[in-house]
């Protein structure tokens, strides 16, 4: 069996939360693994993600140098070329980061590459078996990858569970491998997104509405049921795209990742960009005119109504029964 | 400044629900209308505001059939300049590598400074940019929703990463950049638009005319069969009269801390 | 006979006999108000062109109805009644003023004709007139410069304040009338001292109030006041003559004319250039208005005309929502434009290069602003258009590709898919074959080879979104309910097109028509029916060839006069109807009281008129394409018009329009008003008191 690397994203100091999923679908892949992640990186910030990662993962292999301070995938692409064995199965989240690192590495590795991995089925001698998802996840579908000259995988934040394994594995400080670091992409700086009236990533309940909502000047429903609640409004990326909400209510992975105890998924299909941006395991509520909307494969209750009409009721009944 | 974008005829998915075909290895085609992938139209509108900008030229490429022709020409009457159809029975059965194997050979006939496609299409892969860099040993940046053009050597671009950040880089030409929606707002193209190119002659190359193997299209990656996923795993569906449905949620939120 | 004061043609000034500057005046005045026009006439020369030299009797009846009889002014009362009196002073005093002209050549000249009992007669008139005109002055300066009516306001957005300009011509006129009074008025006196017989003075008139005042003035200073008053009316006949082309009171010279070639037709749209036929506007460099050049000469003319009057904005709906669009300021902007672009001094200057109307004078949001409802064309009471202008300025820039997002995507599905909401065409008679309803009524498809003698067209909205259905179904209810033979295209049927025209994307609603026109010759229907006020206009203003179309109202009206309907008395307590009449319904097909007389067909039904209603009906948000356009507003049209619904003491809204209903419905609950208004179409209104027999 070929052996498998996790390449681990990680931001000040801190392990991103996909960095355990990444060894639960190894585990998927190969039950029995020695799975090595990966972490790049500078300085104090990096030993402790690599420290972090030692309590999970068997070996991790730690390239410290300033220029990888902020990760930028053009560099680190070349540096696994050169330190991961042909053949092997590489791992990376299927977030941003992986978008830029993980199709280049294919080729360059010549491997086979499965993005957005949705779920995995196992191995049949050289043949992965996966699931994907398209047309915005409406269809899945099962794919088979030739893994005989190994294998990069982008699976899909949130979709395995983070594994507590407790082991005691061995941080190997490779950076002397590292040799000349230079790249035809120079990172600049981090434009943050403005700062709306509230901070939705700080609220216990979220009301939040997509698509489903039609019109602008319907967002006062939703703000009414909020206010009942006592919660606020967050929203789904199409919702900032019209301009109806400030990019700051945008939940998502291209938003703002929030933890609440109670989200409110009101007309939204559930998109898992936006999905990506639930944390924390909150008690979900989808509100959907669609039964098939994927909302309600994630969230724990589901109803089947026009947001229109069931949104005013609720709220309606809340301030009654206040 | 030469701009090469990549782009995709795809089915149009967005107002009507999808449903699998009697065989259950694709999707219900039949009732299905087609159009340029919506990533790659916002990489079409910023080629052509960069060539308005600091001039040059806009080819858009596609690998695809006869009916991929449709999608050239709309962008075309957008205001790309030249349309190439990438067309072979070789290239069919194809994956995302395969695919970027084709547009390579495609742009070393030509000689292009930039490089645009969508950051994804239909399938969601967003896989065919940044394995077309790494063939060409071009740098390459995804979700890419700025870009401003500064010497002919590089651009200031900027990519839409987690949080609604915006990630600040500079990248030397020639590079590949995949295009996130936002970027711009892409231009009307009517009726009258797409008559205007109606006659124009798409070139079109074949696998002999691009000099690809077929041994090198070989997929190493293959789409077994398309499916439903089972509907309401987990989510307890709330059913009866609206009062009866908000009486049990109001009871659920009370009890998970949803009411202040 | 004794000369009771020497003349201005006959007077010196030192050693200069007067009668030259009597000539000089009148020639210097007329060469240069002759230059201002040609420059004037320069863009229009230039400008695109238009079809406006036809049906010449209708035209005619025009200019004697809405000119001569000032038909529209008394629409706003004082400041109507206020301009008729001025209106008639200038067309009275036109004859005097002429007459003063040559008086300073010639003494004693008078025009052929109005020697003895007429020139008497005419007399008394003009010195009424001028009275009265002076009158009018001094109130309108009164009302313009102390209580300025909110509807001459300028918006900041849209440039300074219009008030001097007004105050001083009003000044003009004044000057005018008291200087010809003082003419008579010195020339009375003078006769009266030296007991000459004087012509005739109407007491209280402004040369007989003078005549009292100069009673016992010298008649030397008499001689003074006679030629110095001769002068100053001469020098401010002529200067205000060469003033009129310089702003809004351009409307003097062209309002006759510009009434002349007014639009005879209500709710067509002009094509994309007179002259080129459909097949031909391929070959067309360039769509619709881009710059102000690419306007028709008529249009131009409007731009001249503009009285600044404030009347159109006062009734346009997006105005009153606080969209971005004052049609007021359309004319005015693109006036000052003109006068810019084509200058008048220095004299002989170069025209300028024409600049881009998008971005330069009108931005995107102010042109998609407008619901084509018709308000401003209907209230102004010289003619000026604005839809067609709208129009035109969308079609130049659908051309640029220059779209919002937010109509790009009904756009796109309307190209692809039939509506604008990308649904699928099987989809489309969906409505028909719901179970319960498909138990009562059976509705023949044309699609599946059925035939019928009346095509329903029932178009997207009512085909596709949820609530609307019930209008198709109603509508097919009554219809059957009077025994008429009817069927629907199914899925064969695609949008009417009408929004996509008026959005400017000409050639996509071509398409749309071509392939309607195909399905409706096809199915062999000998009239068409719809419930839709805009596949009704779209099918009678927008289609050729097809079968007579008529709305549904008036397939009702007919069948109650009939007896093939009745309809049973009011089935609901305490409710008070009130009419909303649909732009399209209304002002564009003057159907106004078809509606009514349906409603008053139901007995018990009380119905009360809101004070915006027939022709100064408000719209509710627009149709088609508008829903899905986001403008920037402060506040609904709907909710608007909601309010005035409450303001009559109605508790239910009742239309004729899918759209109609769509916003009202929306209006009342983003108005708070659920469950004490409520909005109903008029055929599910009749569906509900069909008296069924057996």
């Amino acid at each position: 069996m070929a052996q498998i690397f996790a390449y681990i994203v990680h931001k000040d100091g801190v392990a991103d939360d996909t960095a355990l999923e990444l060894l639960t679908a190894a585990k998927k892949i190969d039950p029995a693994a020695s799975v090595t992640a990966i972490v790049t990186g500078h300085g104090a910030e990096l030993d402790a993600v690599a420290n972090e990662m030692a309590k999970a993962y068997n070996e991790v292999w730690k390239f410290d140098n300033p220029a990888l301070a902020y990760p930028n995938a053009e560099l680190v692409r070349p540096l696994l070329v050169k330190a991961v064995p042909s053949g092997s199965i590489v791992l990376i989240a299927h977030d941003t980061f992986g978008m830029d690192l993980a199709p280049g590495l294919s080729i360059k590795m010549d491997a086979a590459f499965v993005p957005d991995v949705a779920d995995i089925e196992g191995v049949d001698g050289e043949t992965l078996k996966l699931v994907r998802q398209e047309f915005g996840g409406q269809v899945s579908t099962h794919v088979t990858a030739d893994i005989s000259g190994g294998a990069v995988l982008t699976p899909r934040g949130g979709v395995f569970a983070a594994t507590e394994s407790g082991v005691s594995g061995a941080v190997v400080d490779k950076s002397g491998e590292i040799g000349e670091l230079s790249a035809k992409r120079r990172f600049i700086e981090v434009v943050a997104a403005e700062v709306g009236d509230v901070d939705i990533t700080k609220e216990d309940v979220l009301v939040s509405i997509g698509r489903g909502i039609e019109d602008q000047d319907n967002i006062e429903i939703a703000e009414e049921l909020a206010k009942a609640m006592g919660a606020v409004v967050s929203c789904s990326r199409p919702i900032v795209d019209a301009k109806w909400l400030e990019k700051s209510r945008q939940v998502g992975t291209s938003g703002q990742t929030v933890k609440p105890k109670v989200y409110l998924a009101c007309g939204i299909s559930g998109s898992f960009q936006h999905l990506g941006g639930i944390k924390g395991n909150p008690f979900i509520v989808a509100i959907n005119k669609n039964p098939k909307a994927p909302i309600f494969q994630v969230a724990d209750v589901g109803i089947v109504a026009d947001i229109l009409e069931f949104m005013p009721e609720l709220t309606e009944a809340i301030s009654e029964a206040n | 400044m030469e701009i090469l974008v990549c782009i995709k005829r795809v089915p149009d998915t967005s107002e009507n629900e999808i449903t699998l075909n009697s065989a259950g290895n694709d999707i219900e085609r039949d009732d299905l209308v087609y159009s340029v992938n919506e990533w790659d139209n916002y990489a079409v509108e910023e080629a052509i505001q960069i060539v308005d900008r600091v001039g040059g030229s806009v080819t858009v490429v596609t690998v695809g059939d006869d009916e991929s022709e449709e999608v050239l020409r709309r962008e075309m009457a957008m205001g790309a300049n030249n349309g190439l159809l990438l067309s072979d029975d070789a290239f069919a059965e194809t994956d995302g590598r395969g695919i970027a194997t084709i547009l390579k050979a495609a742009v070393e006939k030509g000689n292009y400074d930039l490089i645009l496609t969508g950051a994804m299409a239909d399938d969601g892969a967003g896989q065919v940019g940044g394995m077309l860099a790494a063939m060409l040993d071009y740098p390459f940046a995804s979700v890419v929703n700025k870009i401003e053009t500064g010497d002919d050597k590089k651009l200031k671009i900027g990519r839409e990463i987690e949080g609604g950040n915006q990630e600040i880089s500079e990248i030397e030409l020639p590079c590949v950049l995949s295009i996130q929606t936002g970027i711009n707002e892409p231009r009307y193209v009517g009726i009258r638009g797409i008559r205007k190119v109606a006659s124009v002659e798409i070139p079109t190359m074949g696998a002999g005319d691009l000099g690809v193997d077929a041994g090198a299209l070989a997929p190493k990656v293959k789409r077994l069969d398309y499916f439903v996923p089972e509907m309401g795993e987990g989510a307890e569906m709330l059913e009866g009269s609206t009062e009866e449905i908000i009486a049990k949620l109001l009871e659920m939120l009370k009890a998970k801390g949803g009411l202040k | 006979m004794e000369t009771v004061l020497i003349s201005p043609a006959k007077a010196w000034l030192f050693f200069i006999p007067t009668w030259i500057f009597s000539f000089l005046i009148p020639v210097i005045g007329v060469a240069v108000f002759t230059y201002l026009i040609a420059r004037r006439l320069a863009p229009l020369v230039r400008a695109a062109p238009d079809r406006r030299f036809d049906r010449i009797p209708g035209r005619l009846k025009q200019v004697l109805k809405i000119w001569l009889a000032q038909w529209r002014q008394p629409r706003y009362r004082l400041a109507g009644v206020l301009h008729i009196i001025l209106f008639a002073g200038f067309l009275t005093l036109s004859i005097r003023s002429s007459q003063m002209v040559i008086l300073g050549m010639v003494d004693g000249f008078v025009f052929p004709g109005f020697g003895g009992f007429v020139g008497v007669g005419y007399d008394i008139l003009r010195q009424v007139m001028a009275t009265a005109v002076f009158m009018v002055v001094v109130i309108a300066a009164v009302r313009r410069g102390i209580f300025k009516p909110a509807r001459y306001a300028v918006p900041a957005r849209y440039g300074k304040d219009h008030t001097a300009e007004a105050i001083f011509v009003l000044g003009l006129i004044g000057i005018l009338m008291i200087s010809e009074a003082l003419f008579d008025g010195s020339f009375a006196a003078a006769a009266h001292q030296k007991g000459v017989h004087a012509e005739i003075l109407v007491p209280l008139s402004l040369a007989w109030i003078f005549t009292q005042m100069l009673a016992s003035t010298p008649v030397e200073s008499l001689q003074s006041l006679h030629l110095v008053s001769y002068y100053i009316h001469d020098l401010t006949f002529f200067f205000f003559l060469c003033f009129l082309p310089l702003g809004k009171h351009f409307h003097v010279v062209t309002s006759i004319f510009n009434v002349f070639f007014m639009r005879l037709d209500k709710g067509n749209v002009k094509p994309v250039r007179y002259g080129v036929p459909d097949d031909k506007l391929d070959d067309l460099e360039s769509f619709g208005v881009k710059q102000i050049d690419d306007f028709t000469w008529k249009h131009m003319l409007d731009f001249y005309s503009c009285a600044d009057c404030g009347r159109c904005s006062d009734n346009c709906p997006a105005n009153a929502a606080g969209r971005p669009l004052s049609p007021r300021f359309i004319t005015i902007k693109a006036r000052d434009q003109l006068f810019e672009s084509y200058p008048v001094y220095p004299i002989g200057a170069p025209f300028t290069k024409a600049s881009p109307l998008i971005g330069g004078i009108y931005s995107e949001a102010e042109i998609w602003s407008c619901t084509t409802c018709g308000a401003c064309e209907e209230e102004c009471p010289l003619g000026i258009e604005y839809i067609d202008k709208i129009v035109d300025l969308r079609r130049g820039m659908v051309d640029d590709g220059n779209v919002p997002q937010s109509l790009q995507k009904p756009l796109s599905a309307l190209e692809k898919r039939g509506n604008p909401w990308g649904k699928m065409e099987k989809k489309r008679a969906d409505w028909a074959k719901n179970k319960e309803f498909a138990a009562e009524c059976e509705v023949k498809l044309v699609a599946a080879g059925d035939t019928a003698e009346v095509l329903y067209f029932v178009d997207s909205i009512t085909s596709y979104d949820d609530r609307m259905q019930m209008i198709a179904q109603a509508t097919a209810r009554v219809l059957s309910a009077a025994g008429i033979d009817f069927a629907i295209l199914g899925k064969e049927e695609k949008d009417s097109g009408h929004e996509v025209r008026r959005f400017g994307e000409e050639m996509l609603f071509q398409d749309l028509r071509a392939h309607n026109t195909e399905m409706i010759h096809e199915s062999g229907a000998k009239r068409i029916v719809t419930a839709d006020p805009h596949a009704y206009n779209a099918l009678l203003k927008d289609y050729r060839d097809i079968p007579p179309t008529e709305h549904i109202s008036q397939t009702i009206l007919r069948s109650i006069r009939e007896g093939r309907l009745r309809l049973k008395p009011i089935d609901t307590e305490g409710r008070i109807y009130t009419y909303h009449d649909p732009c399209y319904l209304g002002r564009h097909n003057g159907l106004y009281e078809d509606p009514r007389e349906v409603l008053d067909a139901i007995s018990g039904l009380r119905r009360v008129e809101m004070t915006r209603s027939r022709d100064r009906s408000f719209c509710c948000g627009g149709g088609g394409l508008m829903l899905f356009y986001e403008p920037e507003e402060e506040q609904r049209m709907g909710v608007i018009r909601v309010k005035m619904a409450a303001d009559a003491g109605a508790n239910v809204i009742v239309t004729a329009c899918p759209f109609c209903l769509v916003n009202i419905e929306d209006a009342i609950k983003v108005a708070g008003l659920e469950g004490q208004m409520e909005a109903i179409d008029l055929v599910e209104l009749v569906d509900r008191h069909i008296e069924r027999v057996g």
